[in-house]
């Protein structure tokens, strides 16, 4: 059954007002979930105000001026600042983005309020343990499968047949999609979610790929598929502009071919 | 090490609810909603089965304002869950999914339902 609320020890507590920077004028409020494993306390809200005029303009660029002028502690995922690692994957302004590509301007006025990616364990502030996620991903076998001999040069595609990975293949497994959705947020030990799914479906319609009877077969079942109930999260906040859920309905539509065929 | 205590990280408390996302947790409770109607027509339907009488009674207790809140509910329940059913067919042939239609497709299930429901009420029961 779906826990709709948070135990008890989960829930955030209103946490510390951390002092404003001094001769600082131009000033952006931050709220910023914070988790210590090392105490017994609860999750708590922190408030930080970043100084604008000395700090770039994303979300991320704050997150690391409040890291590195007022409380290093502050714990983080982050690498590349560009897109394209999807490790600063949270959970900004009420959805899930990259804190790299999403500007502070961006949300309109009041504080800009920083959670973890949701429904997920929490190791530490920012940083949700997403070994889960991970697994899942790992058992839809992310790779090419074949039984024809192994050609002399590489396995041909034709130009079409490469077009179709094109929304696909661009995923960086973020997990902003997966952690948006409620489906995912109540059964997420069971429904494979819809960033794991879209990968499933990259290797279902590669022409090289000669598993998908297999996949198929892996894939059919009242959970890992099935809970996807097209609630649209997952295509809304993909910080690649990818969609997910037109990627899951492909799949449900190769399940009832295949039935027919 | 024993893995120590890892809290939950908000979800419902912190989401920016998005109209599809409504639009999908309402069909469900719409779904529930039926049930509950369901009981009224079919009371509505043993009464006019058993005779003048008893159908007097019902419509009587059909009468009651409550009771025509409810079936005015039921209207909109019926008419909602339908074209929710129907958009959820759309995109069961992988039509509709881009950031537009899914958006248009969604509030259409919405203003379709009302309207119908309005139009059905004045027409049978307010004119």
């Amino acid at each position: 059954m779906a826990e709709l609320i948070l135990d008890k020890r989960s829930r955030p507590k209103p946490g510390k007002t951390w002092p404003r920077p001094e001769g600082a004028t131009n000033l952006r409020e931050y709220r910023v979930y914070r988790y210590d494993p090392d105490t017994q306390e609860n999750p708590r809200i922190d408030t930080y105000f970043v100084d604008l005029d000395d700090c770039g303009p994303m979300i991320l660029d704050g997150l690391l001026w409040i890291k590195n002028n007022i409380d290093p502690t502050l714990t983080l995922r982050r690498s590349c600042r560009e897109g394209i690692c999807g490790s600063c994957a949270m959970n900004i302004d009420g959805a899930n983005t990259l804190a790299c590509t999403k500007g502070m301007d961006e949300v309109s006025k009041g504080p800009i309020k920083v959670y973890p990616l949701p429904h997920m364990p929490v190791v530490k502030d920012l940083v949700p343990d997403l070994s889960t996620f991970y697994e899942q991903h790992k058992s839809v076998e992310p790779w090419l499968q074949t039984k024809s001999p192994t050609p002399e040069t590489e396995w041909r595609q034709s130009r079409e047949d490469r077009a179709k990975l094109d929304g696909l293949y661009e995923c960086i497994l973020c997990a902003c999609c997966s952690t948006s959705c409620p489906s995912y947020w109540w059964n997420g030990e069971k429904y494979l979610g819809p960033a794991v799914l879209l990968q499933a479906y990259r290797w279902l319609i590669d022409s090289r790929d000669e598993a998908t009877s297999e996949r198929l077969d892996t894939l059919e079942d009242p959970f890992k598929l099935y809970r996807c109930h097209t609630i649209m999260n997952c295509a809304k906040v993909c910080p690649k502009g990818l969609n997910p859920a037109k990627a899951i309905a492909e799949i449900k539509k190769m399940m009832v071919e295949r039935k027919v065929a | 090490m024993a893995q120590s205590f890892r809290p939950t990280s908000p979800h419902l408390s912190v989401w920016r609810f998005t109209l599809t996302m409504t639009l999908s947790i309402l069909h469900r409770i719409l779904g529930v909603g039926l049930y509950l109607g369901t009981i009224l027509f079919v009371l509505w339907l043993g009464a006019a089965a058993l005779g003048q009488e008893q159908l007097a009674a019902v419509q009587g207790f059909f009468g009651h304002p409550i009771i025509q809140i409810g079936l005015f509910l039921y209207t909109w329940t019926l008419f909602h869950h339908m074209a929710g059913g129907i958009k959820h067919f759309v995109w069961d042939t992988g039509a509709a999914f881009g950031p537009a239609e899914r958006e248009i497709i969604t509030l259409a299930t919405l203003v379709f339902s009302i309207a119908a429901t309005l139009v059905v009420w004045a027409v049978f029961v307010w004119l």
